[in-house]
C-alpha cells in the first residue's frame, strides 16, 4: 500500500508527516559504539587467546578479576547497543510495511536487550564465583 | 519487502533490429530500451545503426540522428545539448550520464542506453521526475530572511562565495539520485543525494537566515539518514560534483548544533 493516497500532491506526499527530528542521537551513538567497540573487543580477543592453554580454573579466575569483568561487561553492551542500531538500519532500509517495520524495529530491540542481559548476568555469575 | 526481479510485465524483450542506412561505411551501434504506455506489451531493446559519417560525435547526435533518420518515435528528453539543462540524463553504458557530453566514442561496442534507473517511466528514455522535483521543492531552495531587505543586494564575502563552489554547479539532472541505492530502496521518504546537496547549498549559504529551521526539516531517518555513503552519486555526476561530501557536512551541521 502506497503509503499516501494518489489524490494528494507530489509535494504533500513528500512532505508526508514532516521531519521526525530525530536520528542524529542514532547516528552520533553508532559512532561512539564503533570506537568502543574497536578497543573493547580487541581486549575481548586478547583475552581468549591469552586462555587458549589455560584450564578451567584458570578461565574462572581471569573472568573474575575486577579488571578484566569489568572490560567484558563494557564490551557485551557496546557490542550489543551496536548490534541493535545496525540491524535497524537495515529494517528501516528493507522492511517497506510500516506495521511490519515498527513491529520489527521493537523485536530487534528486545533481541539485542536479552542478549545484553544474558551476557552480562553470565559474566557476573562468573566473577561473583557461582 | 525490497523487490529483488522485475516484475512480469517490466521484464525486457529483444526489440526490432532496424536497417542499417544504405552505403554508410562508418557504422555505430545502439541498443536502446523501448516501451510505449499506449500498448500492453513489455518493454523491449530496439537496435539501430548510426552513419558516424553522418552524425555529430555525442549519444545525443546519435540519438537525435535516430529520431530524424529512422525511428520518429523513439521518445528522449533533450535541450541544450552542451551539459547545463540537465534534460538528457539517461543511463547510458551502465552509468548515469548526460547525452550531450558523452561521446560515442567512449562507449566501447554497442551503445546501450536506458531511462534513469529505478524511476517510472513515462515512455522510452524519459522517466517520471514528478516526485524528485517535489522533493528539490520541498526544501525551499531559495534565500529565507528575517531581516528586512536591503537596498542593494545582500552581502556576502568573497570567502564566503566559494563556499557555494561545487554545489550551485548541480544541474538537477537526476543522475546521482536515481544512481542510488538507498534512494531506490526508500525513494518516497529519503530525499536522494541532488536533493541533499542542495539543501546544503543553501545550508552553509551566508546570507541565509534559516540555517536552524533548514537542519529541523531535514533531522529525520529517512530525509537524511538514508544516505549511507555508498558514493554513486559522486561517482556518476557529470558535472563532476560531489554530492556524498555534502552529505558528510550536512550530518556534521547535525552532530555539531549539539554540542
Amino acid at each position: 500500500m502506497p503509503r499516501f493516497s494518489n489524490m494528494r500532491t507530489p509535494l504533500a506526499k513528500v512532505r508526508g508527516l514532516g521531519s521526525a527530528h530525530e536520528g542524529t542521537e542514532h547516528f552520533w551513538r553508532q559512532r561512539l559504539t564503533a570506537v568502543s567497540n574497536l578497543f573493547l573487543t580487541t581486549f575481548f580477543v586478547g583475552v581468549l587467546l591469552s586462555l587458549q592453554a589455560g584450564t578451567y580454573a584458570d578461565v574462572i579466575a581471569t573472568l573474575s578479576h575486577p579488571v578484566v569483568a569489568i572490560l567484558l561487561i563494557g564490551m557485551m553492551i557496546s557490542v550489543t547497543l551496536h548490534m541493535r542500531i545496525g540491524m535497524q538500519v537495515i529494517i528501516e532500509d528493507y522492511v517497506h510495511d510500516d506495521g511490519l517495520r515498527v513491529v520489527a524495529i521493537g523485536a530487534n530491540t528486545f533481541f539485542a536487550a536479552i542478549i545484553a542481559i544474558a551476557s552480562v548476568f553470565a559474566l557476573l555469575k562468573i566473577a561473583f564465583g557461582a | 519487502m525490497v523487490q529483488l526481479t522485475l516484475p512480469k510485465n517490466s521484464k525486457m524483450v529483444e526489440g526490432k533490429v532496424w536497417p542499417k542506412p544504405a552505403g554508410a561505411t562508418k557504422l555505430k551501434e545502439f541498443r536502446i530500451y523501448r516501451w510505449d504506455p499506449e500498448d500492453a506489451s513489455n518493454p523491449r531493446i530496439d537496435t539501430y545503426f548510426v552513419d558516424m559519417d553522418d552524425c555529430g560525435p555525442m549519444v545525443l547526435d546519435g540519438l537525435i540522428w535516430i529520431k530524424n533518420k529512422v525511428d520518429p518515435t523513439l521518445a528522449f528528453r533533450r535541450s541544450c545539448r552542451e551539459g547545463i539543462c540537465g534534460s538528457c540524463s539517461m543511463n547510458i553504458d551502465g552509468m548515469n550520464t548526460l547525452a550531450c557530453t558523452k561521446g560515442m566514442d567512449e562507449v566501447k561496442g554497442a551503445v546501450k542506453i536506458y531511462p534513469l534507473p529505478h524511476m517510472a517511466v513515462i515512455k522510452d528514455l524519459v522517466p517520471d521526475l514528478t516526485t524528485f522535483y517535489a522533493q528539490h521543492r520541498s526544501i525551499e531552495p531559495w534565500l529565507h530572511t528575517s531581516t528586512p531587505a536591503p537596498e542593494t543586494e545582500w552581502k556576502q564575502s568573497r570567502e564566503d562565495r566559494e563556499k557555494l563552489d561545487g554545489l550551485y554547479e548541480c544541474i538537477l539532472c537526476a543522475c546521482c539520485t536515481t544512481s542510488c541505492p538507498s534512494y531506490w530502496w526508500n525513494g518516497d521518504r529519503y530525499l536522494g543525494p541532488a536533493t541533499l546537496l542542495q539543501a546544503y547549498r543553501w545550508l552553509i549559504d551566508s546570507r541565509d537566515e534559516a540555517t536552524g529551521e533548514r537542519l529541523d526539516n531535514l533531522e529525520d531517518p529517512f530525509r537524511l539518514y538514508r544516505c549511507h555513503t555508498i558514493m554513486n552519486c559522486a561517482q556518476t555526476c557529470p558535472k563532476g560534483l560531489n554530492p556524498a561530501k555534502a552529505i558528510a557536512e550536512i550530518k556534521k551541521m547535525m552532530v555539531e548544533r549539539r554540542f
